[in-house]
């Protein structure tokens, strides 16, 4: 089973994530699970969203503890909640930033890390250059089918068809294609880096 | 057809499928999404006919539902919480009439302090309204334990309560198998209703009726819950075969045929109870699973028979009888053969405190060790409930419990609604 | 509305003799087709103006929907005394739920004819003051905000006299009953605002309000009729004295009824879309205290000496309802 785990802020499409994923997974055959952290945080309040991945049927309904990834789609949480807790250094970080790790302070945590396990995608700018409106969810999508290689970037963008419709579902296609190969581009430098 | 969508989705298509013809909503969390869906297929015309009515309160919700119900159709409305205890009147109305009104409770914690979260407080405070009453395991159960309801309701002239999980459920993107027009259709006869408000054969419902009879009524009703109990079985079988799938029945076991400890439960917790016993079973522990799907009526037998090996019994319920500890252990005490004492409680997840399997397992190993108290509750926080008590001694103006908790484990009191 | 009212001066109590009258102008109530909705052999008080109103009504429902009706009746003294098991005097299909639901059970069947395609059927809910301006209003506002295709009648009898004569929110001040006791500095019920529902029926910009007595039937009747005429919320509030919650002489309903009218007490109109398009005016004005004195409820302002300063705030309201609604014909009121 594969455990996700997203941090973002009420407005930000935390739980569309979640749920998109989820239909992603599904449509490649494998069950899934998304759920909220079950509040009902207004607009700005931290929100958690989660989402299992597995080759059988689900049974277990805790809140993911242990994610083997996390998306944050606000930085500022970093430093305001405990967003990194139960993830192992194996686990894959992705960060909506144009910063980097040690920029956003955390480069201290994640020093045991794999390095190809550690992205960031600059979503919200993806998501107004493409959708109009900063909403970084689905650009995170495309960049978390590209670290973790658990979802297709065509399954992400069918989620995306299904979950919005028009012109609105396409602007967000396009941002998760773009956050796709901005992901892949950075891990390709990450492992050229490792290598050399 | 394979799906994704949220548990609130899932059921509002199944509901539309069985063809009801009046809905009421009033919204409260975690309901809503459920009434929504349907009151958008109603408006769009894709559930027609169809009268869906924006009621005033909980309480105007049961009693359209009664109203229509007893002019000959088929009545569905949706709760929660506060909601059910608003419209309590009315639900035992619904039952005492023989009116067969289909309601989904997306189970919530009963305030003060308000509580938007999951737990089976509120189901639990109707357990004997008349009403059958069956809790969903997953979105796929909640779907069909819908389809099913409708059909028993109004064979037996019951109303039933489908009881799913608020935000665990009703909230959750999960893999459901929605049925087609044609196969529920086939299952679920149209409603023929034993009384019918209808001016050319008028009858007189919800007479006043004295001490010279109100026994028999009462007896009555308890028989038809009992031919409940000799119906569930068989239309359950009858729907797997016409569905492919196990859904409803009175109750379902798991790995317990030879178990020494056997967890009972009720709803989507049995999912994460049933990993736990897959890792203890690994180590070699023998431990199974007892799920409740039918408490009412209370499946008396089954539960006898499929307790009757167990050396051992954990009964893990989201609600508090306060000043006696558990509602549905105390069910299945009567109903278990062997030493009463080895029947124990535990309370967990009221209010949406997450029940993990860490804490699971730590439970169960207790009860197999022997230390298990007969009350206990999982992931209580000791030092939060002895701060409190020892304010209450030390001041007189001690101040809102709530307040003062919350207070001290330093966290923003969540908002609600 | 159509309706032209009949004027008839007979000695004493202005009661309209059907004899007097041509056949095809006769009451409902009088005529070979009636259908004795709430049939005779019923447990009513003697004298019970409500049991009068309802029989009344619920006829004139009848014969105005062609005997296509189905009622909904709340708790209270008219269900309990149509309905003692195992009898029944409901010659109409009939159901009682609970106290404060009424109207909107009446909505769910309503809701059900409609789905079902059965629009000549039509609904009255009926209940008592307590019924319909304390317990049931929350309902009741629900169904007129959604206007709802009911009638909904409340037979306010200004108490709850089922559980043994208590104040509701209709019990007009001063008056005594089982828990405004006439005891202390101001015996009797305090005096409020009041609680106007036929007002706030009004205010809900319904097609159609109307008030009435018992002691004028063919009027009754009319406006029920014209009422069923009507799709859409409908509320008809019937003032029905009683004789043991009010304390006086059972045969004396009609009389009280009346006297409720004559002072100005109780103004009876119509009203459609929230504006009054009729009034029955006071055919002979008479002083409140002609109402008040025949009943024990307020016996206690008539001791030695009268509670001369009660007796006038009554008084003032009768006025201000006179001049409120035009009660008075030009020509007196002048």
């Amino acid at each position: 089973m594969f455990q996700i785990r997203i941090h973002g802020r009420g407005g930000q499409g935390v739980v569309t994530a979640a749920e998109t994923l989820s239909i992603a997974a599904f449509l490649e055959n494998r069950f899934a699970q998304a759920f909220p952290s079950f509040g009902s945080e207004r607009t700005g309040a931290p929100v958690v969203a989660f989402c299992r991945i597995d080759e059988r049927e689900i049974r277990l309904r805790e809140p993911v503890l242990k994610p083997d990834a996390l998306i944050i789609q606000d930085p500022t949480l970093l430093h305001q909640v405990d967003v990194f807790s139960g993830l192992a250094p194996d686990g894959y970080i992705l960060i909506n930033t144009t910063r980097s790790f040690d920029a956003l302070g955390v480069g201290e945590f994640v020093r045991g890390f794999h390095a190809t396990h550690l992205c960031t995608v600059p979503a919200s700018e993806l998501a107004r250059k493409h959708v109009g409106r900063p909403v970084p969810n689905a650009a995170l999508l495309g960049g978390f089918a590209a670290v973790s290689g658990r979802v297709s970037i065509d399954a992400v963008a069918e989620a995306l068809r299904q979950k919005f419709s028009g012109a609105i579902a396409e602007g967000n296609v396009t941002a998760a294609r773009e956050a796709y190969e901005h992901v892949r581009q950075e891990i390709k430098e990450a492992s050229h880096a490792k290598a050399g | 057809m394979l799906k994704q969508v949220e548990g609130s989705r899932a059921v509002a298509e199944a509901i539309a499928l069985c063809r009801p013809e009046v809905i009421c909503a009033y919204p409260i969390s975690p309901q809503t999404h459920i009434v929504e869906a349907l009151g958008e297929m109603v408006k769009r015309g894709v559930l027609a006919p169809c009268e869906f009515i924006n009621v005033e309160s909980e309480f105007a919700a049961m009693s359209v539902a009664i109203g229509a119900s007893a002019a000959g159709a088929r009545a569905y409305t949706a709760t929660a919480s506060q909601g059910l205890l608003f419209m309590a009147e009315a639900v035992f109305n619904a039952s005492g009439l023989g009116l067969p009104v289909v309601m989904t409770v997306a189970n919530r914690a009963i305030g003060a302090p308000i509580n938007i979260w999951n737990d089976h407080t509120d189901a639990m405070s109707q357990r004997d309204c008349g009403w059958i009453q069956l809790f969903a395991e997953t979105n796929q159960e909640a779907l069909d334990l819908h389809i099913q309801a409708f059909r028993l309701g109004e064979e037996l002239s019951l109303p039933v309560m489908v009881c799913m999980d608020g935000f665990i459920l009703t909230h959750a993107y999960e893999r459901v198998d929605m049925p087609t027009q044609a196969q529920v259709d086939a299952y679920l006869p149209p409603y023929t209703p034993r009384q019918s408000l209808d001016p050319s054969e008028p009858v007189s419902i919800g007479a006043m009726v004295g001490p010279e009879a109100f026994m028999e009524v009462r007896y009555l009703a308890h028989v038809k819950q009992m031919r409940a109990l000799e119906l569930i079985p068989g239309w359950a079988e009858e729907f797997r075969q016409a569905f492919g799938r196990d859904s409803g029945g009175l109750l379902h076991s798991y790995r317990s045929e030879d178990a020494e400890l056997i967890v009972v439960a009720l709803g989507s917790v049995l999912g994460t109870i049933k990993d736990s016993v897959d890792a203890m079973r690994e180590r070699g522990i023998r431990i199974g699973v007892l799920g409740i799907t039918c408490f009412r009526p209370w499946p008396h037998d089954a539960v006898r028979a499929a307790l009757a090996q167990a050396k051992q019994v954990v009964v893990l319920e989201k609600s508090l009888a306060v000043g006696l500890g558990g509602i549905v252990s105390t069910n299945v005490r009567t109903s278990y053969t062997g030493d009463a004492r080895a029947v124990r409680t535990v309370i967990a997840g009221l209010g949406g405190r997450p029940i993990t399997r860490t804490a699971l397992e730590s439970a169960f190993t207790q009860a197999l060790e022997g230390s298990l108290e007969a009350l206990s509750f999982l992931d209580l926080d000791r030092s939060v409930v002895e701060r409190a008590l020892a304010r209450e001694r030390e001041v007189r103006r001690s101040g809102p419990i709530a307040e003062n908790i919350l207070r001290d484990l330093g966290v923003v009191g969540a908002r609600i609604r | 509305m159509s309706y032209q009212p009949v004027k008839f001066y007979q000695t004493g109590t202005f009661t309209v003799g059907n004899r007097l009258l041509p056949p095809d102008v006769r009451s409902v109530q009088s005529t070979q087709r009636r259908t004795n909705s709430l049939n005779s052999g019923h447990r009513a008080c003697q004298g019970c103006g409500e049991a009068l109103g309802a029989r009344y009504a619920m006829d004139a429902a009848m014969e105005a929907t062609d005997r296509q009706l189905i009622a909904a009746n709340a708790t209270g003294c008219l269900e309990v005394f149509s309905t003692p098991y195992p009898e029944t005097s409901w010659q109409i299909p009939w159901i009682h739920s609970v106290f404060g639901n009424t109207a909107a059970v009446a909505t769910g069947i309503a809701a059900a004819l409609k789905v079902k395609g059965r629009s000549e059927v039509r609904v009255v809910a009926q209940g008592g003051d307590g019924g319909t301006t304390d317990i049931g209003f929350g309902c009741l506002s629900g169904m007129f905000e959604r206007n709802d295709d009911v009638l909904f009648i409340c037979y306010d009898n200004e108490a709850y006299m089922n559980t043994g004569v208590q104040r509701s929110s209709a019990t007009p001040g001063a008056a005594r009953t089982a828990t405004t006791m006439a005891v202390g500095e101001a015996p009797g019920n305090v005096f409020g605002q009041g609680k106007n529902v036929p007002a706030i029926a009004m205010a809900h910009e319904i097609p159609y309000v109307a008030t009435a007595t018992v002691a004028e039937l063919h009027d009754l009747e009319a406006k029920v009729k014209t009422a069923m005429g009507i799709r859409g919320a409908r509320y008809i509030h019937i003032l029905v004295p009683c004789p043991l919650g009010w304390g006086h002489a059972s045969q004396d309903t009609i009389r009280i009824a009346r006297l409720a009218k004559e002072t100005g007490l109780f103004p009876v109109f119509e009203a459609a879309y929230g504006e009054v398009t009729s009034v029955s005016r006071i055919r002979r004005r008479q002083p409140v205290e002609a109402y008040l004195r025949p009943q024990k409820r307020f016996a206690h302002l008539f001791g030695d000496p009268p509670n001369s300063a009660v007796i006038a705030q009554l008084q003032a309201l009768a006025d201000r309802n006179i001049r409120r609604y035009g009660l008075l014909e030009p020509q007196e009121a002048a």
